[in-house]
């Protein structure tokens, strides 16, 4: 005996599906909002004036005097120049060792591969704040206080991890038979990640590159507290110090035009390495 | 060209045993088939041979020379994978070049083998192409060419054929065996498939949770299988078994079992029987209470060419016939005999060994004049 399903007529379920696409719409409408509106407003107070910053005008007003400042201002491109070298020597640095412990955690069999791999899971998860003091120390040590190469040396206590802990699965994906076939054709380890892994690690280490990246460029306690003088400083304590022309005047223009100006190299990356993101996440599911 | 011997050779991963005290030669330009159900570890022991995986204990030897301890790529053996493992990145032409490469060979050289090695294998319209634009057979193909580039002196196929459909399987199997014939090289050769095992083998080897159970030529392992886990893995469908309980007095020997059995035979060596066996293709259809075994006629399955039934001579167990007509369906669920000729009788004893019965000896024979 079958069971009796409820069944309604075919108007019904097309009034249904027109609503549920109606919905969608209208929640990824609202997400989308979410995301963009406070850019946007950045975007248009970089524009303003004054006391136009004071009213609350959705349109820009196409001013672009507080860019012209920034541009003319010797420290401001000081910052963004520390800032890149931190963020590329960052990433490189910890795609670098990342990929080198990835491969052995990854497929070399080693009687402690599952503690040290919990150990690196637990240093990324200590909040910045509590290694901050420790960190101030060590830096001060090693004699690289209000110098560039300090962060770089403290942002690879969090890239480290989180590049070790993702490449590392990538490579526990890869296909084994793949190794063994080059282990056949007389290749060394080395040789296998370079010539094997590496070419098709592409998507992996652009997409951990990418956030590494984006982690440095955007960091600020650590940049605030391990740099003193403005030819040290990095882009984000570059603005959080900006000053005004008077101790009364908020800098809100400059800010937000600086804000703009710094966001525009990271989203030029992402647009270039979009094609190579999205293969990375689908990386595991096709076969080759 | 070399000889391959594996001396008492062992293996675990962690402490499962895989591989316990195999002993194998394999002859110069032979070539050897592993069988065994999955998991047997068959193909472990491939890559100890290939040495992809460390012996635990005892020897591997090539053409003589222990290579126990000396790296894969340095045992002049080839090793084609069942997953092809052709490099994503690279072109077909560098697929198969690649071990040249990591040799030092000079670029025109390698090219020159490349190219002599394509036409062969009729893929040498397919060199500038990349792996993921070629089809499964093309993908074998490219898989053997990197093997044969090298020239090797022993060739390991672990399930090369798996993963092609059956019509590309039948083709590369000729493919292989041709191969085999043109190079006279020694080659390894894991299958789960019994036509693969049965047509390309000079020799098998039955494999069953790491231990050998019968090393033979395909006639000796289907006429004259030592034990009953042979007997069941070679043929398709497998061989008919039921537990008997048996009455000796001197040689002569009396049978009782399901299905109405009883049986006199002679054996002509020590042990009890504890199980008969009869291979489907052996049995024939006989009226009711007339042949040697009764049993109720439960299913028949016609594919073309030949038919099948299955007789049910016991609550649990249901035995195969492979016949060449279709019976009446009308016959379905009607009480049948099942009968065969004696020397068609396989006898184990209690621990799965096989008994020789006063007619087995005609069944080697056989088995004999199949191998002159």
């Amino acid at each position: 005996m079958s069971t009796r399903i409820k069944r309604r007529s075919g108007a019904y379920y097309r009034a249904m599906r027109r609503v549920r696409q109606i919905a969608l719409g209208c929640v990824t409408a609202l997400l989308l909002f979410y995301v963009l509106f406070p850019y946007y407003w950045a975007i248009v107070s970089s524009t303003k004036q004054g006391a136009q910053l004071y009213e609350s005008v959705l349109l820009p007003a196409l001013d672009f005097r507080h860019y012209k400042e920034l541009f003319r201002d010797a420290n401001f491109a000081t910052s963004i120049f520390n800032s890149l070298c931190v963020a590329i020597s960052t990433t490189a640095l910890s795609l670098g060792l990342g990929t080198l412990a990835a491969y052995a955690l990854g497929r070399l069999n080693f009687p402690e591969r599952r503690s040290l791999l919990l150990t690196v899971l637990m240093i990324s998860i200590f909040p910045q704040v509590v290694v901050l003091s420790g960190m101030f120390e060590l830096i001060r040590w090693f004699g690289l206080y209000n110098r560039v190469w300090s962060l770089v040396f403290a942002y690879l206590i969090f890239t480290l991890p989180f590049t070790t802990w993702v490449l590392t699965s990538f490579i526990r994906e890869f296909p084994r038979e793949l190794e063994e076939a080059a282990i056949m054709d007389g290749c060394s380890h080395w040789r296998i990640l370079t010539s094997i892994l590496l070419p098709l690690m592409g998507p992996a280490l652009v997409s951990t590159g990418l956030l590494a990246f984006i982690l440095a460029w955007n960091e600020f306690l650590f940049a605030l507290t391990f740099t003193l003088t403005e030819g040290s400083r990095t882009v984000p304590v570059a603005i959080g110090l900006l000053a005004g022309n008077s101790r009364y005047e908020y800098p809100f223009g400059p800010i937000m035009a600086a804000s703009v100006t710094v966001t525009l190299p990271l989203i030029a990356l992402v647009l270039f390495f979009q094609r190579k993101i999205v293969a990375g996440l689908t990386a595991g599911a096709v076969k080759g | 060209m070399a000889s391959v011997a594996l001396r008492s050779v062992s293996k675990s991963f962690g402490h499962v045993p895989v591989i316990n005290d195999v002993n194998l030669e394999i002859a110069d330009g032979e070539l050897v088939v592993f069988v065994g159900p999955s998991g047997c570890g068959k193909s472990t022991l491939l890559r100890l041979i290939a040495g992809l995986v460390p012996v635990g204990a005892g020897d591997v030897v090539i053409d003589g020379e222990v290579v126990t301890d000396i790296p894969a790529s340095k045992r002049g053996i080839a090793f084609v994978f069942q997953s092809y493992a052709l490099y994503p990145h690279m072109t077909i032409a560098r697929n198969i070049g690649f071990a040249l490469e990591t040799l030092g060979l000079s670029r025109q050289e390698i090219d020159a083998k490349v190219a002599e090695v394509a036409v062969t294998l009729k893929i040498d319209h397919l060199l500038a192409r990349r792996p993921r634009e070629l089809s499964g057979g093309q993908r074998q193909r490219v898989a053997i060419g990197r093997a044969l580039v090298r020239q090797p002196e022993v060739f390991l196929f672990d399930e090369p054929l798996s993963n092609l459909d059956s019509d590309l399987r039948m083709e590369m199997r000729m493919e292989i065996a041709k191969l085999h014939a043109n190079l006279a090289a020694t080659m390894i050769y894991v299958t789960h498939d019994q036509v693969e095992a049965m047509t390309l083998a000079d020799r098998i080897v039955v494999l069953n949770k790491g231990c050998i159970e019968q090393i033979g030529t395909p006639q000796q392992l289907y006429h004259a299988p030592q034990n009953r886990f042979v007997a069941g893995f070679i043929g398709s469908p497998r061989m008919n078994f039921t537990a008997v309980s048996a009455n000796v007095s001197g040689a002569s020997c009396h049978l009782m079992g399901p299905g109405n059995l009883s049986l006199d035979v002679a054996i002509t060596g020590p042990g009890v029987p504890a199980e008969i066996g009869v291979r489907p293709e052996a049995l024939s259809i006989a009226a009711a209470r007339q042949g040697k075994l009764t049993g109720t006629l439960e299913r028949l399955e016609d594919l073309g060419h030949e038919h099948l039934a299955y007789v049910r001579i016991a609550p649990e167990t249901a035995w195969s016939v492979r016949l060449p007509n279709s019976l009446a369906r009308t016959a379905l669920g009607t009480s049948i005999g099942l009968d065969w000729r004696f020397e068609d009788l396989f006898l184990f004893d209690k621990d799965g060994h096989r008994l020789d019965h006063s007619l087995s000896h005609e069944r080697s024979a056989a088995a004999n004049g199949a191998l002159a």
